[in-house]
């Protein structure tokens, strides 16, 4: 069904720079009437910031602005805040809800935009005294509802309804507004079940026909093949194609979408059959909010650096915290031979593994203490290094601090301006440093790292990632490194897992193909290797 | 220069310059109302040996992330009954003082586990729950000293059952610290006991904040995420934190007693919470940090205003009541300000 309507939209050589730092390169989007068109891309391809430049949200124009223009209906326009956006008929229905849940249906699809009569008091003292016109506002709600085929009470409450239907109901928002033109759907099907979703993409078609353009954000492949007439791919800031969906596959978007060139480290390929399973991981769950795992299965190789990948929210993040025990979990572990207890941190830092925490300033640091202190505390903790006996009191030894402080400030390189300097002064690669010196006080045998390079500049991430590599290949460290960049992983890793819906997806070389890459982050059982 | 200036002056905490300000200004004051300067001095050297380790009993609790101590009113009636205790069996001087900390030491144990446990159910609104428990507290203890079998004849009413509303401590503990080596020096009695009492408490504090479970304890206050990914159990050194506070409540009752003489039941430790929260905050603490040296500094700061603003207001307003109601805005005026002033120097 290609459409060849006239165009609705036409965003042309779109360029965003936040703090020096490019994150769109020379974007062109042409919307047609009538068209379902597709965007896919990873985690900070770009997606969000185009679509934010399409909205005027002001993270845009509190950070200079962007270059090249939008057009509109074929005339040229300035969105400069998201009213402009909803006067051109653009509407946007979000990821997370945007509903309020004491509210009934009708009252969220009308919210702000209410039908009130006037009263003898509203015409003395203004339109504020108007009363609701409940009946006509339920009218409007359930035509809207009826549109999407949609059978839900109009003055249920929303608190009670399930997920997929609020899904349904923000939608229906947008289309009682009377002049919709353009709707966005950004990760739409991400929270609803399969035939929810099959549900959606059917209404998504049937929106289309009437002839409202729709932009579809998801990293879900087989869903913009089955209802985008035109595809446009991202990666890191750059418009990689677009498509027509009759020439192109699921393999191909995969590729497009994927594909970094690989730095290798010049690390030597290791022979994994030989080596021992030092940790194996069975029916793991997690309970992470927003990184929930939900069955995960894993050997992990004395000496290895094995790679956790997938998309942000997928369950990639939760293994390592379920693991260690931060965040409530069940299922069997066993680590070096022997059962390794779930929920109880101290017991499994006691044993030999240890945490490079995804959230540093959250979790990995005390911000206000000095470097020295933040690298001793856990193993002051865990194994009672660093202490002397002085009478009754077995107090901290500082020589001895202070001692292993400088030499880890030397080994790692980290540039402060001394052992007692708070770590809060310290920039993001620095603290990441600390948090790597940290881990090493506590003689680890298995270290997980999550997100290791996050927020922290390319000078530092190369060397992060080089320590790495030099304590697994030197020290003999077994690493479990998770990453949401997937050039990382195949830069170090041995092996690599990748992470979707809560479960491995599968597990491959770091060399693999981009597509089977691709193909396993966007979760399709069907064309699973 | 100017701006370095400015940056010294805001990290030494500009409510803290206020208040030393105000306290100046009250001394010269005092000075033009020729009112005695050594025995000003002399009042606040006593009353600084009476009320630092009831302060000092703030520290824990916000090193260890549950706020300020606002259920202090437990730890004085913990320190209250072993006062009474000591005096039940008829002990006298250092030994009567020691024992009723002996005595009121397992109470506070006690209670501050109970009130540790409660607390790590409300966290993020210790300070509410703390205060209205000590309300609570104190209000059923009113019933315990009615009903608690004390024969004593120097504590017992003279008629029925229970204890006096203030018990008198003369011959038995009164100013034992106080006298303990006291000397003059220009007209300024130094209380030398009680200061060298404060002095090894505030020494044992600092001793316990350099062993490993005093750095467990901080590390809590500061990210209980990361001390839960150290392998520290929150919930524990978080009512261990509550159990010293206590602890100190209770002996800081009695060193505070010892000066003042007079054992007060009933509501009098009601608001003593709030007194020694003002105290520390004064010192420089915040809501999340605190030092030892905020603890002395400011108790100082406190009760040196207390002592003189009283005469000040009895010389310029000599009708009727005025005095006292003067020092009951000044008093609560301070708390105000400091908790106000919460955020401390950062």
């Amino acid at each position: 069904m290609e459409r060849n309507g006239r165009s609705v939209l036409e965003m042309k050589n779109i360029s965003k720079e936040y703090y020096g730092n490019k994150v769109l390169k020379g974007i062109n989007l042409s919307v047609r009437e009538g068209e379902i068109h597709g965007i896919v891309g990873e985690n900070g391809a770009g997606k969000s910031t185009l679509m934010n430049i399409l909205f005027g949200m002001s993270v845009i124009h509190s950070t200079g602005g962007f270059e090249g223009s939008i057009e509109f209906l074929g005339n040229p326009v300035t969105i400069s805040s998201p009213f402009d956006a909803m006067a051109l008929g653009i509407g946007m229905v979000h990821q997370e809800f945007m509903l309020i849940p004491g509210y009934s249906v009708t009252e969220n699809i009308k919210l702000n935009r209410e039908i009130t009569r006037d009263t003898f008091l509203s015409k003395i003292l203004g339109p504020g005294l108007r009363t609701l016109d409940w009946e006509s506002m339920g009218q409007d709600a359930k035509r809207a509802l009826s549109k999407l085929e949609m059978d839900i009470d109009e003055w249920a409450r929303i608190a009670g309804l399930p997920v997929g239907h609020m899904q349904f109901v923000e939608i229906a928002r947008e289309l009682d507004k009377q002049n919709i033109k353009l709707l966005v759907f950004d990760e739409p099907t991400a929270v609803l079940t399969e035939s929810e979703a099959d549900r959606l993409l059917s209404t998504l078609r049937k929106l289309a026909e009437t002839g409202i353009s729709i932009l579809f954000i998801t990293h879900r492949l087989h869903e913009i093949m089955e209802v985008c007439d035109r595809i446009t791919v991202l990666r890191d800031g750059v418009q990689v194609a677009t498509k027509s969906k009759s020439e192109t596959t699921i393999e191909e978007l995969a590729r497009l979408m994927v594909g970094h060139s690989i730095e290798s480290v010049g690390k030597g390929k290791v022979n994994l059959a030989e080596r021992k399973t030092i940790l194996k991981v069975r029916d793991l769950r997690v309970l992470m909010p927003g990184e929930t795992v939900q069955k995960v299965d894993l050997d992990i190789k004395e000496g290895e650096i094995f790679g956790i990948g997938g998309l942000a929210g997928q369950g990639k993040i939760g293994i390592a915290n379920g693991i260690m025990g931060l965040y409530d979990s069940d299922g069997s572990v066993e680590f070096d031979g022997k059962p390794l207890p779930l929920n109880d941190p101290r017991e499994v830092l006691k044993r030999g593994l240890a945490f490079l925490s995804e959230d540093r300033r959250g979790v990995g640091l005390l911000l206000d203490m000095s470097v020295e202190m933040n690298i001793v505390a856990p193993a002051i903790e865990i194994h009672r290094k660093f202490l002397k006996d002085v009478g009754v009191f077995s107090l901290l030894d500082r020589a001895q601090i202070r001692a292993f402080a400088q030499e880890m400030i030397q080994k790692l390189d980290i540039r402060c301006l001394g052992p007692d300097q708070p770590v809060k002064r310290l920039s993001g690669g620095n603290q990441q440093k600390v948090c790597i010196a940290k881990a090493l006080a506590l003689e680890p045998k298995l270290l997980f790292v999550s997100e290791p390079t996050r927020g922290i500049d390319i000078g530092a991430k190369k060397r992060v990632l080089d320590t790495l590599v030099e304590l697994n290949q030197h020290n003999g460290m077994s690493i479990v490194l998770t990453s949401s960049e997937l050039a990382e992983l195949r830069s170090i890793c041995d092996r690599i897992a990748i992470i979707s819906e809560g479960r491995v997806m599968g597990i491959l070389d770091p060399d693999a193909d981009d597509a089977q890459f691709g193909l396993l982050m966007a979760g399709d059982y069907a064309v699973r290797q | 220069m100017l701006e370095h200036l400015l940056t010294k002056i805001r990290s030494f905490g500009i409510p803290r310059i206020i208040i030393i300000l105000f306290l100046l200004s009250l001394w010269i004051s005092a000075a033009f109302l020729s009112i005695p300067f050594p025995a000003l001095l002399s009042d606040t050297f006593v009353r600084l040996g009476m009320n630092t380790v009831l302060t000092l009993s703030m520290l824990p609790s916000i090193l260890v992330g549950t706020s300020l101590f606002f259920g202090l009113p437990l730890g004085i009636i913990c320190g209250l009954l072993g006062g009474v205790m000591s005096i039940e069996l008829n002990l006298k001087g250092l030994t009567a003082f020691f024992a009723a900390i002996g005595f009121s030491i397992p109470l506070a144990i006690l209670v501050g586990y109970g009130y540790g446990l409660l607390l790590n159910r409300v966290k993020g609104s210790e300070m509410t729950v703390g205060t209205y428990v000590g309300f609570a507290f104190v209000s059923l203890m009113s019933f315990g000293w009615v009903t608690l079998p004390f024969k004593n004849p120097e504590m017992a009413w003279a008629i029925g059952k229970g204890i006096r509303v203030t018990v008198s401590l003369e011959g038995r503990f009164s100013n034992v610290l106080n006298k303990l080596w006291a000397f003059e020096l220009y007209g300024v009695k130094i209380p030398t006991g009680a200061l060298v009492f404060l002095g090894v408490m505030c020494l044992f504090m600092g001793l316990f904040l350099r062993t490993r479970t005093g750095l467990a304890m901080q590390e809590c206050g500061m990210n209980p995420k990361f001390a839960k990914a150290s392998g520290i159990n929150v919930d524990r050194m978080r009512i261990l934190g509550t159990i010293i506070s206590t602890i100190l409540g209770a002996i800081g009752i009695l060193t505070y007693a010892q000066g003042f003489g007079f054992l007060q039941l009933y509501e009098a430790p009601m608001y003593m919470g709030f007194i020694a929260a003002a105290a520390i905050l004064i010192g420089g603490a915040s809501l999340k940090t605190a030092k030892i040296s905020h603890v002395i500094i400011g108790t100082f700061l406190f009760q040196g205003i207390l002592v003189v603003a009283l005469p000040v207001a009895n010389t310029v307003a000599t009708l009727g009541s005025l005095a006292e109601i003067s020092r009951i805005i000044v008093s609560n005026g301070i708390i105000l300000y400091a908790l106000a002033q919460k955020g401390g120097n950062e």
